[in-house]
């Protein structure tokens, strides 16, 4: 049921930092999360159940939202691509990071998108939101346009704005750093994401020299064989320990910094779309500037205010912009600083583990010797 | 030892020649019962059985030189399609590891055993405790282009008394290690004993190092011959027997080796091999051994479990080296990429922050590369090297088949001769049956050898066998105490790595 969105709407009654998408279950090819979040008042908790198309009738209406100054600036926190159960390998290959891991880094990636909607001081304000995150009934289980976006993402006509000069030098540097830094997020994402699936290969292939060596157990009472046997059992224990290790690692990796990658790469796009909105407001500032100089006096009038309104919406989104820019930047420091600091954590924790269970096999050869 | 209750070839006097009663010819070697310390005319071989084997000798040289002139088995036995090419420094005919002792007879190196038996002389060693080591280093190209080789610089550090010093060094190249092995096997395979194989030659490999490709994979080649070689040597001069084998010692320390010729990859030689072994494979499948002993049925199927195991267990390490590999080359990358973005980041420490990321997963990269030569030179060599000493092991059970086919081959001549002079008795050529006569006391010999051989051999290989098996475990354990030490020392560099980290990460801010 599509809710009519307020104007006046009170603040959000649940309190950002706390949203978690907790759990996933796989029904079929649907997959549902489940969203928990704190009453800002303390008193409780909401559960509710979500699938994709909530999320997107959440963005939707986010992003369709009519009445505020400067929309267009405003940098969406980005939604990742719709997932399903039983994946084909393209749709995976897409999602990347977000398709590994059983759905882990997946669900993490929505609880960031809620996480900085609620934070956001315009957003949070939609009762989408609210409703998205406390009502027991899925909000929009009606397909939503596919291309949501139309309105606000480039067609492939209006490519060639992309690279129209600014009248600002600090957008002109921001839309130039933007384009350097996804290109380099992209790479080190997709360099990182193989280098995740390449730890995940070594973990299954010690599980499989593991299983070779206790093939090799001979039967028999022959002091010699009973050695080389137990040499066997002993070593395959100690892969098998390898590949919980490696396992461990990849999914350090993955849960962290690939996740991050990925997270960061998306905010970029995001930024990126919001600068070509507003470069495309420009170029539409532009030709009404030229249409009003070029008039006939019996159109004038109109076009001059054709071209005011234009001016009018620049400069309001030029104005969000700046403000969005600052709040993006400081969400990703802050996002990379935590991947940072908890994949650092989290391989140390698995190193030292992985060092003593090294040793425990180690000493316990060196007594069979 | 694996000394298990067996029955023992059929002895002489039960053999089916004798099913009526005949009296043979007074045999002119002595009987096939353990005698204590007479030891004149009588050559080593008895029932295989090991322990009264060993009542049979005394420890006194002065006999065993005399049995060291005994009957030598005058037919070479068959020889094995390794020709060994060049002369041997030594007199050695080559025959079963008796002659073997003789031409040191006139040296004063009081610790060589010239005694026959193993069991002495593994005692007296102490078993497995060889107090020698050889290191094969500084590989060094010698030559140009399709004529050159590499020269591989071959340590040995021993206190053993038959060699001229403690320390000595010799350059030898690949085709030398190959001639050695060759002249080894010739001796030795087809009385038993396991002789290690060689490492395997590579065409491929080797062109690209004559070629002068100075790239990492020809520099990996080298480094995986120069280790394979130190390793073949290692478990040669480890076997009893081999170490003191005047070719070992000649090629341990003369600084001058005749060149072997006949190793040449497609030499005529090399073409008469193939054949060679094409054709034995032939042979050995038309062997039908009445196997009447159940310890070499049972060895035989264990070696052909462990052969197909160890197979298995090389190709699932070499598919671990390669993913090994294979992350050492992404961290590489990924750190190249980090190392972008860093430089790229406006945010000072969010960028120091990324650059030093780059430079721990470096580092990674080379502990990656470090844990992937671990994983290949400890397991993966390891396991290569035993499926081809297995397959050294198995030629050795064959030979035991074709020596028991010899005899048996022999057995069935004298027994044709005896019927074709049992009909000569009855006819009036008195030339013809003497001559019938001479031949089958000739034969007659020839099958008591024939027997002895093969009992010889069978004795020979469980020994070996034992050896074998106490070998393996410890090689294996050795190599898995030290890949369990690299492992642990991986963790440990890795932990230091993540400490130095944490901070920088956390300053992010």
């Amino acid at each position: 049921m599509m809710e009519e969105v307020n104007e006046a709407t009170p603040a959000l009654s649940v309190s950002g930092p706390t949203i978690k998408v907790t759990e996933v279950q796989k029904d079929g090819d649907t997959l549902t999360f489940l969203v928990v979040s704190q009453k800002v008042s303390g008193t409780g908790e909401y559960h509710v159940d979500r699938t994709y198309s909530d999320f997107e009738w959440l963005q939707y209406h986010l992003v369709c939202q009519e009445d505020v100054h400067g929309m267009q600036g405003i940098i969406f926190p980005p939604l990742p691509l719709k997932a399903q159960n039983n994946a084909s390998t393209k749709v995976l290959n897409r999602l990347g990071f977000l398709g590994l891991g059983e759905w882990q880094p997946y669900c993490k990636a929505l609880e960031i998108f809620l996480q900085q909607v609620a934070a956001h001081s315009t957003l949070s304000k939609n009762q989408a939101v609210e409703i998205f995150l406390t009502s027991p009934d899925p909000p929009g289980r009606q397909k939503v346009k596919r291309n949501i976006f139309s309105r606000l993402s480039h067609a492939v006509e209006e490519k060639r704005k992309e690279g129209h000069k600014d009248i600002d030098e600090y957008f002109q540097t921001e839309r130039d750093h933007n384009i350097l830094i996804t290109g380099c997020t992209k790479t080190a994402a997709e360099k990182f994401l193989d280098l995740v699936l390449t730890e995940q290969k070594i973990a299954v292939a010690c599980g499989h020299f593991s299983t070779a060596l206790h093939l090799c157990v001979e039967p028999g009472e022959d002091p010699d064989k009973q050695a080389f046997t137990k040499a066997c059992v002993k070593l395959s224990e100690v892969f098998d320990s390898l590949k919980k290790n490696m396992t461990s690692v990849a999914e350090n990796d993955m849960n962290t910094i690939g996740l991050g990658l990925d997270l960061d790469s998306r905010y970029q796009e995001a930024e990126k779309e919001m600068l070509f909105r507003r470069t495309c407001k420009l170029v539409e500032l532009e030709h009404a500037r030229k249409n009003a100089e070029k008039a006939k006096p019996a159109k004038k009038a109109a076009l001059e205010e054709v071209k005011n309104a234009a001016e009018e919406g620049f400069d309001q989104i030029s104005e969000v912009a700046k403000m969005e820019i600052k709040h993006f930047q400081g969400v990703r420091v802050e996002l990379f600083r935590q991947a940072l600091v908890e994949w650092c954590e989290k391989q140390l924790i698995t190193a030292k583990e992985g060092a003593d269970q090294f040793n425990q096999h180690l000493q316990a050869f060196r007594e069979m010797a | 030892m694996a000394d298990t209750a067996q029955d023992p070839p059929p002895q002489p006097a039960d053999s089916n020649e004798l099913k009526d009663g005949e009296n043979l010819l007074p045999k002119p070697a002595a009987t096939q019962e353990s005698e204590p310390a007479s030891l004149q005319a009588q050559d080593i071989s008895t029932n295989s059985n090991g322990p009264k084997q060993d009542a049979l000798f005394n420890d006194d040289p002065e006999d065993l030189f005399a049995e060291a002139t005994e009957e030598v088995s005058l037919d070479s036995p068959e020889r094995d399609v390794l020709l060994s090419d060049g002369p041997s420094p030594a007199i050695t005919p080559i025959t079963p590891p008796i002659s073997v002792i003789t031409p040191r007879l006139g040296h004063t190196h009081d610790d060589m055993f010239t005694h026959s038996s193993f069991d002495e002389i593994e005692e007296e060693e102490g078993g497995d405790s060889v107090d020698m080591h050889i290191s094969v280093s500084d590989p060094e190209k010698v030559g140009d282009g399709m004529n050159a080789y590499m020269a591989y610089k071959v340590t040995t550090k021993t206190s053993m008394s038959i060699f001229k010093s403690n320390e000595f060094a010799v350059k030898r190249r690949f085709s030398d290690f190959l001639g050695l092995h060759s002249k080894l096997a010739s001796k030795y395979l087809h009385v038993g004993y396991i002789v290690p194989p060689a490492p395997e030659k590579s065409i491929v490999g080797m062109t690209k190092v004559k070629v002068g490709k100075e790239d990492q994979s020809s520099n990996d080649f080298v480094e995986k011959r120069r280790s394979a070689l130190e390793r073949y040597l290692m478990r040669t001069v480890k076997h009893p027997i081999l170490l003191k084998d005047p070719d070992v010692l000649q090629f341990l320390e003369s600084s001058e080796l005749p060149r072997a010729v006949s190793t040449q990859a497609l030499s005529s030689a090399g073409l008469l091999r193939m054949v060679n072994k094409a054709a034995d494979a032939v042979n050995k499948m038309t062997i039908k051994m009445n196997e009447s002993d159940a310890w070499f049925e049972e060895k035989q199927q264990h070696f052909e479990n462990l052969d197909v195991q160890l197979r298995k267990l090389h190709v699932s390490v070499e598919s671990l080296v390669c993913h090994r590999k294979e992350l050492s080359v992404n961290t590489a990358q990924f750190a190249k990429s980090a190392a972008m973005l860093g430089n790229s980041e406006d945010h000072t420490a969010l960028s120091r922050a990324l650059s030093q990321l780059a430079e721990v997963e470096e580092k990674i990269d080379q502990l990656h590369q470090d844990q992937a030569n671990a994983d290949f030179h400890l397991f993966s060599e390891l396991l290569g090297d035993y499926v081809r000493l297995i397959t050294a092991v198995k030629g050795v059970f064959d030979h035991r088949m074709k020596t028991w086919q010899k005899w048996q081959d022999t057995q069935l001549l004298l027994q044709k001769k005896r019927e074709a002079e049992a009909k000569l008795q009855n006819t009036n050529k008195p030339d013809k049956l003497q001559q019938a006569k001479d031949e089958i006391k000739e034969l007659e010999g020839k099958v008591q050898q024939g027997e002895r051989d093969f009992e010889q051999i069978s004795k020979t290989i469980r020994k070996e066998v034992s050896r074998f098996e106490k070998e393996r475990v410890k090689d294996f354990k050795t190599i898995i105490i030290k890949y369990l030490e690299s492992l642990v020392q991986t963790q440990q560099q890795l932990i230091k790595y993540w400490e130095a980290f944490l901070p920088e990460a956390k300053a992010i801010s």
